[in-house]
């Protein structure tokens, strides 16, 4: 599942960031900004017009993503 | 921790660390420095260097570098903090001791970007920042622990308070930390960090919460797709309101005193004299007419700088993303165009944290559309004098402060449109990347905030007393010379050097309803907007005979101009072709002079077009 169409509030790991082209400075920053195997994340809250962009905690941070950064996420839904 | 060697009597350190962590406001406490801080990501996108004595008597050399998340940097603010760390900036040494700034509320992020430094193979020092907040959250650190597993001298910090600084400087003071051995840098060791992280965080932090419960409940409203935009609104609505009802007494007693003043001063000249006229009608009528904006430019910027402490901005550019997104503009872009709020030269600068180069040509031919504060005295001084007083929809809104409102509100619209023809144009279809983080909420500093508003003072005055005071004294010259000839029944001015220009230029103004006078104000309204209004006062001044002109220049444009005029000025000036710095700085920045010509150019034109159909229109209508 892609962390941009996981459901708000719903709480999941993320899997991995996949590069949308070869050598892709966003997912590389995403990696950096702690985007990696096991790290639980959340869909916080989404922009008021079309759901974009998402609010997204990851650790104790929060970042504004959106939706096409977002999708370059792989998460794991988990049981709430 | 081993010493490396003894105690230097000069040594260089560098302060870096992810965004927002408070390296600057380290850097001011340490130095005495008064540097810009506010609440979120990419304040500093610049070097800045500064120096303090430590209580040993060894000098230290302090550089503050922009905040970045890794050494992978994607922007050119970034760059130069990678550069400066590997020694390999142009003339700039590697700093003898690097200090690694963390936020100590959240370190899971920041203690990445700590063990990337680490691995330089540099002497690394960490200071815990924001270490109040920490433990007012109930975060606990065990910082022995830490510093043991880290292998680094860990201090803590408090960046905001007064004397949070002293464990940094006692260790700083002290021997040098022993560099870790350099460690390559390749993807696995890279992914390895994160793992070193939770280790480091298990061993060594206890967090009851990972956010702030109070900035959960705020962001539960603030961030709300329906009352988030309502409070956005019912806020930028308040601010415009309060330029204009908080203003007028302060602004009545400028005036005043300005007017006691230049009567006081020239009572003792003969009333015919040139230095009389220079005093009355050049200095005190131009400058005075500027002068008196300063307490509206004040309230503008307590509001904004509010705003900056507190975190809110950030939420602001979330709230507003996808209007950024449709205009083809990186969500970066967000903070560059609030900056030209204040001045576009600052806005344009800030332009270093986007990471695409065509983003970032984009954000800077679209920022010197935010309505700067220098427009701000030629908005208000046209608003006060045609728009009446009244109070609208229930008697709750200043109908003053809704045109005010609009037109700010129709420079973020144009910068909006201009950036989609721009994308259009292009045919770009590439990503713009948002990527921000969202600070957690903090108290706005009442320090912060003075200093904040001294220094526009500061600005204010210094440009009122040079370049808007040398342009009046020089208009004034320009205005009086040559004089009429004997017999002649029109004003002097009509004879004079400015007249001439003036009535000449209106063959091209007169379309969109400028006068001569209003042709003569523009020119020297180029270096710096603010000047037009100083040079009508002076024009007018020079030009009639009317004892009430020195101070009222509102007065005077009310009885002799036209509602259409006005407005047409009004929607000139949304667009007003650049000034001299903003064109300046874009130079500097793209190293073009193409788009410095596609700058001016298009802005013109803009300006032109928009003053005419306005003017057209209201002529109609009237």
């Amino acid at each position: 599942m892609r962390l941009s169409n996981l459901p708000k509030g719903a709480p999941a790991v993320v899997d991995c960031v996949d590069d949308a082209h070869p050598s892709d400075p966003i997912a590389q920053r995403l990696r950096d900004l702690g985007f990696v195997d096991g790290e639980p994340v959340r869909v916080v809250a989404t922009g008021p017009m079309g759901g974009d962009p998402l609010l997204i905690q990851i650790g104790s941070t929060r970042f504004a993503l959106r939706r096409s950064e977002a999708a370059r996420v792989a998460v794991r839904p988990e049981a709430a | 921790m081993s010493a490396s060697t003894l105690p230097l009597s000069s040594l260089r350190i560098a302060l870096v660390g992810n965004p927002n962590c408070g390296k600057t406001a380290l850097f001011n406490l340490l130095t005495g420095g008064r540097q810009k801080v506010a609440n979120y990501a990419g304040v500093t996108v610049e070097r800045k260097e500064g120096r303090f004595t430590a209580p040993s008597g060894r000098v230290l050399h302090v550089l503050d570098l922009p905040g970045t998340y890794s050494f992978d940097a994607n922007s050119p603010d970034e760059q130069i903090t990678r550069d400066v760390c590997q020694g390999t900036h142009p003339g700039e040494p590697a700093p003898d001791l690097i200090v690694c700034v963390a936020d100590a509320t959240n370190l899971r992020l920041h203690l990445r970007f700590v063990l990337e430094v680490k691995r330089l193979g540099r002497p690394v020092l960490l200071a815990l920042n924001m270490m109040d907040t920490a433990r007012r959250r109930g975060i606990a650190i065990d910082v022995a622990e830490l510093q043991r597993r880290l292998g680094v001298p860990v201090v803590e910090t408090v960046a905001v308070k007064r004397g949070g600084a002293q464990a940094l400087i006692a260790r700083v003071d002290g021997e040098v930390p022993m560099a870790a051995p350099l460690q390559p840098d390749d993807a696995a060791s890279r992914a390895d960090l994160h793992a070193q992280v939770r280790e480091l965080l298990t061993a060594s932090v206890r967090m009851p919460r990972a956010t702030a419960l109070l900035d959960d409940a705020i962001d539960r409203w603030a961030l709300h797709p329906v009352f988030g935009l309502a409070i956005l609104a019912v806020l930028m609505f308040l601010i415009f309101q309060a330029v204009f009802s908080w203003a007028a007494p302060l602004m009545d007693g400028i005036e005043a005193g300005m007017t006691a003043l230049g009567a006081w001063l020239t009572q003792a000249l003969p009333a015919g004299s040139a230095l009389h006229s220079l005093l009355n009608d050049g200095i005190f009528a131009g400058l005075g007419a500027v002068l008196v904006f300063l307490p509206q430019i004040l309230i503008l910027f307590l509001f904004i700088l509010i705003l900056e402490e507190s975190g809110y901005l950030p939420r602001a550019a979330f709230l507003l993303d996808r209007m950024m997104f449709k205009a083809g503009l990186t969500g970066r872009a967000f903070i560059p165009l609030l900056s030209s709020f204040a001045c576009a030269v600052p806005g344009i600068m800030a332009t270093r944290s986007i990471t695409d180069p065509r983003d970032r040509l984009t954000t800077i031919l679209v920022a010197p559309l935010m309505t700067c504060s220098a427009r701000l005295p030629v908005y208000t001084l046209l608003i006060a004098a045609f728009i009446p007083r009244r109070h609208v929809v229930f008697g709750l809104f200043n109908l003053q402060g809704i045109v005010l409102f609009t037109l700010y509100l129709l420079g973020i619209v144009s910068a909006l449109v201009v950036a989609s023809v721009i994308k259009r144009l292009r045919r770009d279809k590439s990503e713009h990347a948002l990527l921000m983080e969202l600070p957690a909420y903090r108290m706005p500093q009442l320090r912060d905030v003075a200093l904040g508003l001294w220094q526009r003072t500061v600005i204010f005055l210094r440009r009122v007393g040079g370049i808007i005071l040398s342009l009046t004294v020089l208009l004034w010259f320009l205005s009086s010379f040559p004089g009429a000839p004997a017999g002649a029944t029109e004003p002097a001015i009509d004879f004079s050097l400015a007249g001439r220009l003036g009535h000449a230029m209106h063959y091209l103004f007169a379309p969109i309803g400028f006068n001569w006078q209003i042709c003569i104000a523009l020119v020297p309204g180029l270096a710096a907007r603010e000047v037009a209004v100083s040079a009508l006062g002076t024009v007018y001044a020079m030009s009639g005979s009317d004892p009430a002109l020195v101070s009222q220049l509102g007065t005077v444009i009310a009885r002799q101009w036209s509602l259409a005029t006005a407005l047409s000025l009004l929607a000139w000036y949304v667009f007003a072709p650049q000034c001299m710095s903003t064109l300046a700085v874009i130079r500097r920045e793209t190293n073009s002079w193409r788009y410095v010509a596609i700058s001016a150019g298009y802005m013109f034109a803009l300006a032109y077009a928009a003053a005419l159909l306005t003017y057209q229109l209201a002529r109609m209508l009237a």
